[in-house]
C-alpha cells in the first residue's frame, strides 16, 4: 500500500497523457507488476512485448531490469512478476 | 480497486494540466485491457500528434507522410528517452560544463555565452534513432517496436564542439569525450544516459553543441536548450539537454557504451570507434545507406492513372546518396529516380519517380539507395540482437483499380 501511494503521488507529477487508460489483466501478481514496472516506465512497455517474449524471454528482462537497470525488487516478488508476465503476456 | 480509481483520477487530473491531446483509435476503455495494444496517436504538450510507443519515458515515431518534405517540422518530429526523469530546463540555470581528466581548464558556459562566445553554424542532418524499424525484424527483437519513423531531417544551428573544446584546452592524454543531458532514471541506481565518442568524431567539423532546430530554439522533447549533433551517427549519441562534456583519457564505461547500443563486428564494416570495439562487438555507429517511399503506403488502393507520381527519401552515413532505382514488378526491372535538391550529404535526399502503369492491378512497388561509396541496401535486412541498422530495402503493394 505504501509503494502505491508513493506511485501515485509520482504519477501526478510526472505521468503523460493517456497513460492512464492502459490496464493489466486482473489476475494474481498484478499488483507486484504495477507497484514495480511503473515506477519506472508506463506499462505498456509490457503490452508491446507480449508477441516477442516468452517466458525465458521475460526472465531475461526482469533479471536485465534487476540487475542493470537499478531496479530493487526482492526475490520472491521477482517470481511473482515473472510467471505474471508469462502467464498473461506471453508469447 | 479503490487504488486504480484513485489513479485514474489524479492522472485525470494531472492529463489536464499537462494540456495534453489524446486522440485513441478505440471504441472504449475495454479495448485497452489484454494484449491487444492499436496504434495510438498523442501528442506530447507542445507536441502535435505522433505515434506514441511507449508513454513513459516518451517514445513517439512521426507518421511518414510528414517525410514527404525537406525538413521534418519540429512539432512533428520523433521523440526519444531510455529515462522517466525528464526536467523542463530553467534557462537562467542552465550551465554547460566541460571538465575530465584531460582537460586543461574546465569550463562553464551559460546559453548566452555558448551563443556569443563562439562561431554559429548550420547544417542540415538526419536524426536516426539507431532502432528505427525494430519492429519490422522478424523473427521479432525486443526493445520499442519502432516503425520507420523514429528518425527526422533538420537545419541544425549551433557552435563546433570542438571549438568549445580548444576553450577549455586539451591534454595529450585525450582519448574520448562524454556527453551528459539533464534527464536520469527514477531510481538512483539507473544508469544515467551518458555516451561517449572518440576524440577525432568529436573534434570533426561537423559535430555541433545545436541549439536551434529548423530555425527555432529546440523544442523541450527535442533536447532544449542544447543538443549535441553527431552528422552521420545514430541518434544514440546527440544527447539531448545537454549538461556536462568531459574529456576523458580513458575508454568511457558506462552501461550505454560498453553494454548497449553495440553491434556485432562481423557483421557491419568496424573501425570507427576502436577504443570501445571488443573482439566481438562494437558501439553502432554510423548511419547505413537506406530510402522510404513517403507518399504510398502498403497495400494501399488508388484510382489507376495515367502516371502515378513515387515519391520518397535517401540517405546514409556521410557519402551522400549517388542514386536510387525504383521497381514496380517486385524487383525484376529498376528504373534510375530524380533526385531532387541536395542540402549535403548529411541530409536526406528527397527523390521521385513517374509509373505510367499499362493497366490497373497489383503492383509490387520496391526502392533501394545507392550511395557514393557505392554501397546500396541490402534485400533483406542483417540479424543483430538488439534490431539495431534495418535497412534493408523495402517493398510495399499497391492496387490500382
Amino acid at each position: 500500500m505504501r509503494t502505491l501511494l508513493l506511485l501515485l503521488s509520482f504519477f501526478a507529477a510526472t505521468a503523460t497523457a493517456g497513460e492512464s487508460q492502459i490496464f493489466l489483466k486482473d489476475r494474481p501478481g498484478k499488483n507486484q507488476v504495477v507497484a514495480q514496472c511503473a515506477m519506472c516506465h508506463s506499462l505498456d512497455y509490457i503490452i508491446l512485448h507480449t508477441p516477442i517474449l516468452d517466458r525465458t524471454g521475460w526472465e531475461k528482462t526482469v533479471a536485465k531490469m534487476i540487475n542493470s537497470m537499478g531496479a530493487s525488487i526482492n526475490d520472491a516478488d521477482k517470481q511473482i512478476i515473472i510467471d505474471y508476465l508469462a502467464q498473461n503476456y506471453g508469447k | 480497486m479503490v487504488d486504480r480509481r484513485h489513479f485514474i483520477k489524479k492522472s485525470a487530473g494531472s492529463l489536464a494540466a499537462l494540456g495534453g491531446l489524446v486522440l485513441l483509435q478505440r471504441s472504449g476503455l475495454a479495448a485497452a485491457i489484454g494484449t491487444e495494444e492499436l496504434t495510438t496517436l498523442d501528442a506530447l504538450p507542445g507536441k502535435e500528434a505522433l505515434i506514441k510507443q511507449t508513454y513513459r519515458p516518451p517514445n513517439y515515431e512521426t507518421p511518414i507522410n510528414y517525410f514527404d518534405a525537406p525538413f521534418t517540422p519540429n512539432k512533428r518530429f520523433f521523440v526519444r528517452y531510455h529515462n522517466a526523469v525528464i526536467p523542463e530546463v530553467k534557462i537562467d540555470e542552465w550551465r554547460l560544463r566541460i571538465g575530465g581528466d584531460a582537460v586543461r581548464t574546465p569550463l562553464e558556459l551559460s546559453l548566452e555565452q555558448l551563443r556569443k562566445d563562439f562561431k554559429q553554424v548550420e547544417i542540415a542532418a538526419l536524426c536516426l534513432c539507431s532502432g528505427n524499424r525494430r519492429g519490422l525484424f522478424q523473427p521479432p527483437v525486443p526493445g520499442v517496436q519502432w516503425g520507420s519513423g523514429a528518425m527526422g531531417n533538420a537545419l541544425w544551428r549551433g557552435v563546433r564542439l570542438k571549438d568549445v573544446l580548444a576553450g577549455a584546452g586539451i591534454d595529450k592524454s585525450a582519448l574520448e569525450v562524454s556527453l551528459d543531458g539533464a534527464d536520469s532514471g527514477v531510481h538512483k541506481t539507473t544508469p544515467d544516459f551518458v555516451k561517449s565518442l572518440p576524440l577525432a568524431k568529436a573534434l570533426d567539423e561537423n559535430t555541433l553543441i545545436a541549439f536551434e532546430m529548423n530555425g527555432e530554439p529546440l523544442p523541450h522533447w527535442n533536447g532544449y536548450p542544447a543538443r549535441l549533433i553527431i552528422p552521420g551517427w545514430t541518434a544514440t549519441y546527440w544527447i539531448k539537454h545537454l549538461i556536462a562534456i568531459n574529456v576523458l583519457s580513458k575508454p568511457f564505461d558506462g552501461f550505454w557504451m560498453k553494454t548497449a547500443y553495440r553491434i556485432p563486428k562481423d557483421r557491419f564494416p568496424s573501425g570507427q570507434f576502436s577504443s570501445q570495439e571488443t573482439e566481438a562487438a562494437m558501439p553502432i555507429t554510423e548511419i547505413v545507406v537506406n530510402s522510404l517511399i513517403t507518399n504510398l503506403a502498403d497495400g494501399q488502393t488508388l484510382p489507376n492513372a495515367k502516371s502515378i507520381e513515387i515519391n520518397g527519401i535517401a540517405w546514409d552515413g556521410g557519402n551522400g546518396i549517388a542514386r536510387v532505382d525504383v521497381s514496380t514488378n517486385g524487383g525484376s526491372n529498376w528504373h534510375q529516380a530524380t533526385l531532387k535538391q541536395d542540402y549535403g550529404r548529411f541530409s536526406w535526399r528527397q527523390w521521385h519517380w513517374v509509373f505510367e502503369p499499362k493497366h490497373p492491378g497489383t503492383y509490387r512497388i520496391m526502392a533501394r539507395a545507392t550511395s557514393h561509396s557505392g554501397t546500396s541496401q541490402p534485400l533483406e535486412p542483417i540479424p543483430n540482437p538488439s534490431g539495431y541498422h534495418h535497412n534493408a530495402v523495402q517493398k510495399i503493394t499497391i492496387q490500382l483499380v
